[in-house]
């Protein structure tokens, strides 16, 4: 439409007055014209506290992918096959490839977390960026003394909060789907075992789902790396968001 | 009181004072490894149930719990008045998958879904008698998974057990559990509808207690996650 009404002013002759119209912006070489001073208005920022609570007994969190967007992205879909990006931090914890591989157009702000988050800790990441009409959250990170498990809560619409409001929720345990649960001390990172971390191969049911907990040999699995303390239900995060600005 | 007073207005007019509703109810299987049998959907009065928590299954129940056969449940939702969408995954409704359906509740306020979770003796998952809300919007919710408490939890698949009283699993639609269990219990002390404690299984694909796979089988809840949209 505005483009339409645009190639119509040109036809009608109006190059002159357009140039005029954009105060200087195509020409304004001459010496003693007046520098156009744009009055672009500061803009308004939006600011974001996330706290991630780690509720398991004893499944250290991988550093924290964690990203104020869009109401068009998702990182995962329940059935769906997990992208690179998703495989690489549920079998790794390493979150860089997932926030790398993000559309940019959607992200207003990512952030990797600092470190594991060990068992009962939290760690608190703050983001910054533009003012949006409709921001939606997402936080997700590996449980490490798993093949596959992550965490994490999505597409939460933060845009109603208030200047010192927040929110909290629960965050459930899903499996990407990438790896078999074979629990075997050269398939889990985590220190429980000290394995591999991301493989390319895909030998599991390649959809994700929500994640059926984890065998343990104390429950008879002789070959599982886990014992009986790397056992969880869910929920495994608490996470609270916090506008801030 | 409602009742009595459309009992007194003449059978002709019932259709201008009945409310349609229109609600669609998408489900989705969130499982890892488990199939939902064919799935009922039911919008009934809210003082009716198909099952409740802590009472005993009726037969209907069970036959639901131990073979996916939802003929019972869906003539007893019939005579309550119910507006029912049965078996809308035409089948199974796999592992992480979704299937939506549409329905005119018209004054009926109460919805119950169930459906048999495979492989299991009797678990199912189940939502009962939830409050259909009267404004329209989208509501979320998520169902877990019961235990029907009519057979005991052997984990052994057994052909034909499907049948109320046969003992067993009467299948295992994905294919990757084992055989030649030797049964992980042979009772079931708790014979009220309760929620499921989760299957156990083994991994010993010819032997051991299960023929589940402990890997594979096991489940947290919540088991189904369901959309209803209410127009």
């Amino acid at each position: 439409m505005k483009i339409k009404s645009f190639i119509k002013y040109l036809s009608l002759g109006g190059v002159f007055s357009l140039l005029v119209a954009c105060g200087g912006g195509g020409g304004g070489s001459s010496a003693d014209s007046p520098v156009a001073t744009p009055m672009t208005p500061a803009p308004v920022m939006m600011s974001y506290t996330v706290n991630v609570n780690n509720l398991t007994h004893n499944q250290p969190l991988s550093p924290l992918a964690v990203v104020m967007h869009s109401e068009q992205l998702q990182v995962w879909e329940i059935g769906m096959s997990a992208s690179v990006g998703l495989e690489t931090l549920a079998e790794s914890g390493d979150p860089a490839s997932l926030l790398a591989e993000l559309p940019e157009a959607d992200v207003y702000s990512s952030q990797p977390g600092s470190g594991i988050i060990a068992p009962g800790m939290s760690e608190e990441i703050s983001l910054t960026f533009e003012e949006q009409a409709a921001v939606r959250f997402t936080v997700l990170t590996m449980m490490v003394n798993t093949n596959d498990a992550f965490a994490g809560v999505q597409q939460v619409d933060v845009s109603g909060l208030g200047v010192g409001e927040s929110m909290t929720m629960n965050a459930p345990t899903y499996d990407a789907g990438t790896e078999s649960n074979s629990e075997t001390i050269d398939s889990i990172p985590g220190p429980a075992a000290g394995g591999e971390g991301f493989n390319a191969t895909r030998d599991d049911v390649d959809y994700i789902s929500r994640h059926p907990g984890v065998v343990t040999q104390a429950d008879g699995y002789v070959a599982s790396a886990l014992d009986e303390s790397h056992r969880f239900n869910d929920p495994g995060l608490r996470v609270t968001v916090t506008r801030t600005e | 009181m409602k009742l009595k007073h459309l009992a007194a207005i003449p059978l002709a007019m019932m259709a201008s004072y009945s409310s349609a509703q229109n609600i669609s109810v998408e489900i989705t299987n969130l499982t890892h490894s488990l199939f939902f049998t064919p799935i009922l959907v039911s919008a009934h009065s809210p003082d009716m149930h198909l099952f409740e928590a802590g009472t005993t299954a009726s037969p209907e129940l069970q036959a639901m719990a131990e073979g996916g056969d939802i003929a019972g449940l869906l003539g007893l939702a019939d005579g309550m008045g119910a507006v029912s969408a049965e078996n809308p995954a035409g089948g199974l409704l796999g592992p992480a998958a979704t299937v939506m359906t549409e329905m005119d509740t018209g004054a009926q306020t109460a919805l119950t879904i169930t459906a048999m979770l495979l492989p299991t003796n009797d678990g199912f998952v189940g939502l009962d008698a939830w409050t259909i809300p009267e404004e329209a919007g989208t509501y979320t919710l998520f169902l877990n998974g019961y235990d029907a408490g009519t057979e005991a939890n052997d984990e052994r698949v057994v052909d034909g057990s499907g049948m109320p009283g046969v003992a067993g699993i009467p299948a295992n639609p994905g294919g990757n559990g084992g055989t030649d269990g030797t049964g992980v219990t042979l009772t079931e002390t708790n014979t009220q509808i309760h929620i499921h404690r989760g299957a156990l299984g083994d991994t010993d694909a010819t032997g051991g207690a299960s023929d589940l796979d402990s890997r594979v089988h096991r489940w947290l809840n919540p088991v189904a996650k369901v959309v209803v949209t209410v127009q």
